[in-house]
């Protein structure tokens, strides 16, 4: 293979990708690096399938008729799209890759403290995944992702039990993958690697891994409840039969609003590596934002009920949780605050990954502000069930996540592929992808606040809602060719890309301390922490002169 | 720059053949271990609080008709197998303190005590599930429950509805229980053919511990099974 010339290279060394070649050394690896692209691969595909039902969801409502799919279909569609994105996509997106890939290397660590677990992890997604692709090529669930019962357990004629299998096993990999960093965060750090100096990206995963094992095993719970109502019509959930569906909301939302936090924590763990990165800075009040992160992980255990407003609990308890959700905001904007003033007299660079780290800031912002007004109990039951509640968790979980996502990909692809991205092509993909999503999303809120219902088909009777839903189809499409991009020419650097520096930001962070692509033992030597994170003064003063760059 | 002997203190330790390649020395693997069950332990928490958290909503809500359906089971067979776990729990001590000094008989005897006492308690479950069939207790199309009266107060009986709830989370609840036990017996036979083969020393035998971990934790979630589900508003 021809090798380009912009740094010359004598021999490839070896590294973990051309260690071993064939099959089988990826199918039974147990190297953290390579469990992460067995996970790229995998949660890559899920997350275009679920993009592929969004689209139909947006085709369909380019018109206020019902016209492309009957009511049947359009409900499925958006119960799977839901589905695939929150279990096949969000919750495993950067705890799986970039987290499988970075954690043990940024506290100086040869792997994950329990390797086999790790891939046993990937192989029960894989299985969920494959039960859960079945069960959408058979019929599918309807039920809406939420699975609210009686509907789910007496109702629908839909494949109810089998996505709830699905669900239960991905589930399980969720919970191993967030056991395997919480032992590893306490006990594989590197000497000198105190809890001060882990980098901030670290924390947000132990307090990711935290909400993963936490509340992971109660939606397991609630499923199996679920699925033995449904097959053996014992009532626990059944209104006529003495049981409480209230009960199931609480027990559902228990997780799946903590979940949120899995989704978005890790994502502001990578926004702050590439802020403090490209802004040549110490993250601002670095323990604030490492501390913010555990705040999160716990007041997100305290607001569940704030999806039951107007489900019928008392409105006592609606007073408490209102006034709870109203607390997460405090943990979030104090991130928001210390991000910004870390940009504040910085010296900033708008590479590709803080492009989408100010994407992220701004969008998570708008996300997190209309949070706050569906906390306030009167505007809540106003937009319930609306398109505002639709543009506000796809402002977090798009917006900021997969932000966050893409960021780190772009942060992070030199040291996983050794190779480097096209700069020109990432920024325009990170412009596209900020304004389809914008154009996307933001005519939802307007839309949701006049009153169109979510989870409708056909809209007919409203058709003066037609421009927005034209417009946010028409951001669909950008939207979607924002993320086709990044798939191309990651795939394309693969092949043609120019070799990349082991540290070609000129990071801060143990995992640029070792080559790119990393060895498979990730150091060549136990590395031994002398400095604090983010000691980018110390990188960026001229100790050695001959070793300033000259430019690249 | 790099403290070298902080580098030389992790590399001193002598190659065991136990001693994973990722960790630097025995007493990290150790830990590590140790703490990975204690973290699946406290997601086995949530996971049986789910049920706990819908028992305790159900028999508020419904507590004459739970008291009814609680003294249709026999409590001495609760009782007994309460009994049969403390005692194995105390055989998982005994087999962790063999390990550790080194008594590979006691080990190994002290393991097929413990995996007996596991069998004895499914079987005398499997005794009680066969009970509660025969009642037609069974959640499901032939359950019946009916005239059964609400102890303590006389001329009351028991909504059978809600004794199905009842017994839907009894069923629920005590057979993911028994079923966390054939895991248990699964990792104790695991236990037995790596001691038999003479593989746990005094310095090794983080495996024992950790099982016996698991196994205590099993217990543990019967104790607070046991007095919930048996002994609702029992009278002599």
């Amino acid at each position: 293979m021809s090798m380009e010339i912009a740094i010359p290279q004598p021999v490839e060394r070896e590294n973990y990708l051309n260690n071993e070649y064939g099959f089988w050394s990826w199918l039974l690896t147990t190297d953290h690096k390579r469990i992460a692209l067995l996970y790229l691969v995998s949660i890559t595909f899920f997350f275009f399938i679920g993009g592929f039902f969004a689209l139909l969801i947006r085709l369909e409502l380019l018109t206020p008729a019902g016209d492309l799919v009957q009511a049947d279909t359009y409900n499925k569609l958006f119960t799977m799209h839901g589905m695939v994105m929150v279990f096949f996509f969000l919750i495993p997106s950067i705890p799986a890759t970039l987290g499988n890939f970075l954690v043990p290397m940024m506290i100086g660590a040869k792997d994950l403290a329990f390797p086999r677990i790790n891939l046993l992890s990937w192989y029960l997604y894989i299985i969920g995944g494959a039960l859960m692709l079945h069960c959408m090529l058979t019929g599918g669930v309807d039920t809406g992702w939420t699975f609210y019962t009686p509907f789910s357990t007496n109702f629908t004629n839909t494949k109810i039990v089998e996505a709830g299998i699905a669900i239960f096993i991905a589930g399980f990999s969720s919970i191993l993958t967030g056991l395997n960093f919480v032992v590893t965060i306490h006990r594989m750090r590197a000497p000198g690697m105190t809890w001060s100096r882990l980098p901030l990206f670290i924390w947000a995963h132990y307090a990711t891994s935290i909400i993963q094992l936490l509340g992971t095993p109660v939606i397991a719970i609630t499923i199996v409840l679920v699925a033995a109502e449904r097959a053996l019509h014992l009532g626990i959930f059944d209104p006529k039969l003495g049981g409480d569906p209230l009960l199931f909301q609480h027990l559902f939302w228990f997780y799946s609003h903590p979940a949120v936090y899995i989704m978005i924590l890790p994502s502001m763990g990578v926004v702050t590596e590439i802020i403090a990165c490209f802004s040549r800075k110490r993250i601002f009040g670095y323990h604030f934002v490492a501390f913010s992160s555990i705040a999160i992980a716990v007041f997100g255990f305290l607001v569940w009920a704030h999806h039951m407003f107007v489900a019928g609990i008392s409105v006592y308890s609606a007073l408490v949780f209102s006034f709870l959700s109203y607390a997460v905001a405090l943990p979030s904007a104090i991130k928001v605050f210390n991000w910004t003033a870390t940009l504040y007299k910085g010296s900033i660079h708008y590479d590709a990954p803080m492009l989408y780290a100010f994407g992220f800031l701004g969008l998570f912002t708008i996300g997190g502000l209309t949070g706050l007004f569906l906390a306030a109990l009167g505007i809540d039951v106003h937009v319930t069930d609306t398109y505002f509640v639709v543009a506000h968790f796809h402002y977090i979980m798009v917006g900021g996540a997969v932000m966050g996502y893409l960021g780190g990909m772009h942060f992070w692809w030199p040291k996983i592929s050794g190779k480097l991205y096209p700069e020109g092509w990432a920024k325009l993909a990170a412009l596209i992808v900020f304004i389809g999503f914008n154009l996307t999303f933001f005519p939802q809120f307007l839309l949701g606040y006049m009153g169109m219902p979510r989870r409708y088909y056909d809209y007919s009777h409203m058709p003066e809602f037609q421009v927005l839903h034209v417009l946010s189809t028409a951001g669909s499409t950008v939207l979607g060719v924002g993320y086709l991009l990044p798939m191309v020419y990651f795939l394309w650097s693969m092949r043609y890309g120019r070799p990349a520096s082991d540290n070609p930001w000129n990071a801060a962070g143990l995992e640029w301390k070792t080559s790119s692509p990393p060895p498979t033992f990730n150091f060549d030597k136990e590395p031994v922490v002398t400095w604090e994170a983010y000691n980018y003064d110390e990188l960026d003063a001229p100790v050695h002169p001959q070793e300033v760059p000259v430019g690249r | 720059m790099a403290d070298s002997t902080l580098i030389g203190l992790h590399h001193e330790e002598e190659h065991r053949p136990e001693l994973l390649h990722h960790f630097a020395d025995v007493t990290q693997q150790r830990n590590a271990a140790s703490l990975g069950m204690w973290v699946f332990l406290a997601t086995e928490v949530m996971f049986f609080g789910g049920m706990f958290c819908a028992y305790l909503v159900y028999r508020t809500a419904y507590f004459g008709d739970f008291a009814a359906a609680s003294k249709s089971i026999d409590a001495t067979l609760g009782a007994t197998n309460t009994g049969v776990l403390i005692c194995s729990s105390l055989t998982v001590v005994l087999a962790v303190w063999a390990a550790q000094t080194a008594r590979r008989a006691l080990l190994i005897s002290m393991l097929v005590v413990t995996m007996l006492f596991g069998l004895a308690f499914l079987g005398i479950k499997g005794k009680e599930y066969y009970d509660k069939f025969e009642e037609h207790h069974v959640p499901g199309a032939s359950f019946s429950f009916d005239h059964v009266p609400i102890p303590g107060h006389p001329g009351e009986y028991a909504n059978p509805r809600h004794a199905e709830i009842y017994f839907s989370l009894y069923f629920v609840m005590t057979g993911l229980h028994a079923l966390h036990m054939i895991v248990g017996l699964g990792i104790f036979t695991w236990l037995l053919i790596m001691a038999w083969k003479g593989r746990f020393t005094p310095e090794y035998h983080t495996p024992v511990e950790i099982g016996g971990l698991y196994w205590h934790f099993v217990d543990i979630i019967w104790i607070y099974l046991f007095p919930l589900l048996y002994l609702i508003d029992r009278h002599p």
